[in-house]
């Protein structure tokens, strides 16, 4: 593998349900340390588009490549692919019954193998990443929404993932408990996580992102650096869209 | 095979039981309905009792209901059966049953009934006092309506598993279904009729089982 | 009223019949442990099989429960027990019991339990499955003990029943607890010993019922 082989690589990806197409041929390529904002209208396939990413949407064609692993090949063990996907959800999902050390530690357990020391050795780094080391006997109802997410970034990011995929982690939040989170993703990027992002956070988006992606009824309308897409794009569909972000 | 037809399913022991297990069978539905209709209408009664708050009361009901949720029913039939008639008090066997059937239904609903009328917000009730409604019809029209919903689901699986035990009669000498049935199995030393009696109780129960499910999908969402 | 307590609470009959009661208390709990266990495990694998893929599996086992929940459990025992001798297999009462409880409340019990699996959203299984845990263990450790609390109340519930069926053994002759009082009804011509029986599922069952109802009004509310 070249260095220059992207980490995430998606070809020709396409997916229905009945006859509604979501996704109509996406290709698109990340590269280590790279950070990849994807905006659109809701019902673009957006979020369809990241769950076929670690496979909890199988695709109807198309291939997804992972650190040179093809995700669709029968052969591929895709629990152990799955650890290397880091995902974070817009709704959380942390484990109710589980303090936030154990919803960290749960997957280092049982499909890293790691023993419980180590494992929490591991979950506590990642907790201090977020911040919230001292959360770690807290139970998620405990927390507020903007911790709980920051748990939830701890959970993926301590299986040592080599790419993120975030689906609108901040649109459940309250706006006082964004500014938590995008920090948290902030810091990460610059340490050089590679991550794809699925959010409306424009601001945030200008300040992170290496590249915008903009879906639209299943396809990739354009993509460009931040400045390029909210700027001055050409597309009278990007222009529409980012201007309504804006009001 | 054939021993298993011949032992299970035998045309002329079928011939030859089928009206003693029909006549079983009505019984059975007799007390089954009996049991049915006075349980659900003492459970409804002592849960719109309690709704009076009258303190001395709810705590007997509360007794009641306890001791009847834990005690089983071939207990109490036991005692009742066995030991009235010795205090010169002989009771029918087929009241005894009933008696304490539906004792427990009603036990069982009181629990049922009352924990969907609190379930009602405390806003409805006095939205309808506002307008003038008097205690009563607030219950009837306002907060009984409200918990139908909730408690439909839970009442009829429990109502089943209640009058199924209908079948405790045999150990009593009530001649329903399952009595009949064994009877028969003893004087023709062929299993056919506790088949028949099986398929019978089927054909009373599946379709309320069935009723039930029916209504635990439609409101789903009974305990979120 | 003296006629009534001497028939019913006395305590001469029921201090002789006492020790006869402990020993078939003895056999009341080894039944319910052996059931329980039996039905809860049954339950779970009638739960999985509801929410199997294959939809064979799923209709089956959905025949299969409706029927068990159709049939009332003593007919359930009297099957097995005096049904299956007929072709020839023979089974002690001990485990004809097993085994008609086991079909009974497994039927239950699966159902408590399907419905609390089902109150576990997508998201739970999405979460962990993006971390790379196996079906398996995403039922096992993230859902199953968030459904098992969810349903707690119906669970300890159904567990009261299936205490109270034990009693059912009796008819086919286990010296459990109800069948030694009613023995010792029969020869003392007293009904105290059954009123004792009463008394002892009372001391073993009310806690488990007041526990129910409070966990009943916690989840209501």
């Amino acid at each position: 593998m070249t260095a220059a082989s992207p980490i995430l690589d998606i070809q020709d990806l396409r997916k229905s349900y009945g006859a509604n197409e979501i996704l109509k041929g996406i290709d698109l390529a990340v590269h280590a340390q790279e950070t990849v904002f994807i905006i659109g209208p809701s019902g673009s396939g957006k979020s369809t588009l990241l769950r076929c990413c670690n496979r909890l949407e199988t695709p109807d064609a198309g291939t997804v490549t992972v650190d040179g692993v093809d995700l669709g090949d029968p052969r591929t063990d895709i629990n152990a692919m799955r650890r290397r996907i880091g995902m974070v959800f817009q709704s959380f999902n942390l484990y109710p019954h589980m303090k936030a050390m154990d919803n960290i530690t749960l997957a280092l357990r049982r499909v890293s193998k790691k023993s419980r020391a180590d494992a929490e050795v591991l979950a506590l780094a990642a907790l201090e990443r977020v911040g919230l080391a001292e959360k770690r006997n807290a139970y998620p109802a405990e927390l507020s929404g903007g911790q709980q997410q920051r748990i939830a970034i701890a959970r993926a990011l301590a299986l040592e993932p080599k790419v993120m995929l975030f689906d609108e982690p901040t649109s459940a939040l309250d706006p006082e408990l964004v500014g938590s989170v995008l920090a948290v993703m902030s810091d990460m990027a610059r340490a050089g996580m590679t991550m794809v992002v699925v959010s409306h956070e424009m601001r945030f988006a200008r300040d992170a992102a290496d590249r915008v992606v903009f879906m639209d009824h299943g396809v990739i309308v354009e993509q460009g650096s931040p400045g390029e897409i909210f700027g001055q794009s050409q597309h009278a569909r990007t222009r529409a869209f980012v201007s309504q972000l804006e009001r | 095979m054939e021993r298993f037809v011949d032992t299970f399913f035998n045309a002329s022991v079928i011939a030859s039981t089928w009206p003693k297990i029909l006549s079983g069978m009505l019984i059975t539905v007799e007390l089954a309905l009996s049991v049915v209709v006075t349980g659900l209408a003492f459970g409804l009664f002592l849960a719109l009792i309690r709704t009076a708050q009258i303190r001395l009361l709810n705590a007997a009901i509360v007794v009641f209901v306890d001791v009847l949720r834990a005690l089983p029913p071939l207990v109490m039939v036991l005692i009742i059966y066995f030991g009235l008639p010795n205090v010169g008090l002989t009771l029918p066997s087929f009241a005894v049953l009933w008696l304490v059937l539906a004792a427990v239904l009603a036990a069982f609903a009181e629990e049922i009934f009352w924990a969907g009328i609190l379930s009602v917000r405390r806003g409805q009730w006095d939205a309808a006092r506002s307008t003038g409604l008097t205690f009563p019809d607030t219950l009837a029209f306002v907060v009984l309506p409200q918990t139908i919903r909730m408690v439909l689901p839970p009442l009829v699986n429990r109502t089943i598993a209640i009058t199924k035990n209908t079948a405790l009669g045999t150990v009593i000498g009530v001649p329903e279904l399952l009595n009949q049935a064994t009877t028969a199995v003893s004087f023709l030393s062929n299993a056919t009729p506790l088949m028949l009696a099986a398929i019978g109780y089927l054909i009373i129960f599946v379709p309320v089982v069935l009723f039930g499910s029916w209504l635990e999908q439609r409101f789903a969402f009974r305990k979120a | 009223m003296d006629a009534f307590i001497e028939q019913f609470f006395n305590l001469g009959v029921m201090a002789k019949a006492f020790p006869l009661l402990m020993r078939g208390l003895g056999m009341t709990l080894l039944i319910c442990l052996a059931v329980i266990p039996l039905g809860f495990v049954g339950g779970l694998l009638v739960a999985l099989a509801r929410l199997s893929r294959s939809a064979m599996l799923r209709i089956s086992v959905r025949i299969l429960t409706d029927l068990f929940r159709a049939l009332p459990p003593l007919v359930l025992l009297i099957l097995v027990y005096s049904g299956l001798p007929f072709t020839g297999i023979r089974l002690s009462p001990f485990t004809a019991v097993c085994i008609a409880f086991f079909l009974n409340s497994s039927a239950y019990y699966g159902e408590v339990l399907r419905a609390g699996v089902e109150s576990i959203g997508s998201g739970q299984w999405e979460a962990a499955r993006s971390t790379g845990l196996s079906g398996r263990d995403t039922f096992l450790f993230v859902v199953l003990p968030q459904a098992v609390r969810n349903v707690l109340p119906d669970l300890v519930s159904n567990t009261i029943e299936v205490v109270k069926l034990t009693s059912i053994a009796s008819v086919v002759s286990m010296t459990e607890l109800l069948y030694s009082a009613d023995m010792a009804r029969s020869i003392t011509f007293n009904a105290s010993p059954v009123v004792l029986a009463g008394l002892i599922y009372l001391v073993l069952l009310w806690p488990a019922v007041r526990l129910a109802s409070r966990l009943e009004h916690r989840v209501g509310t």
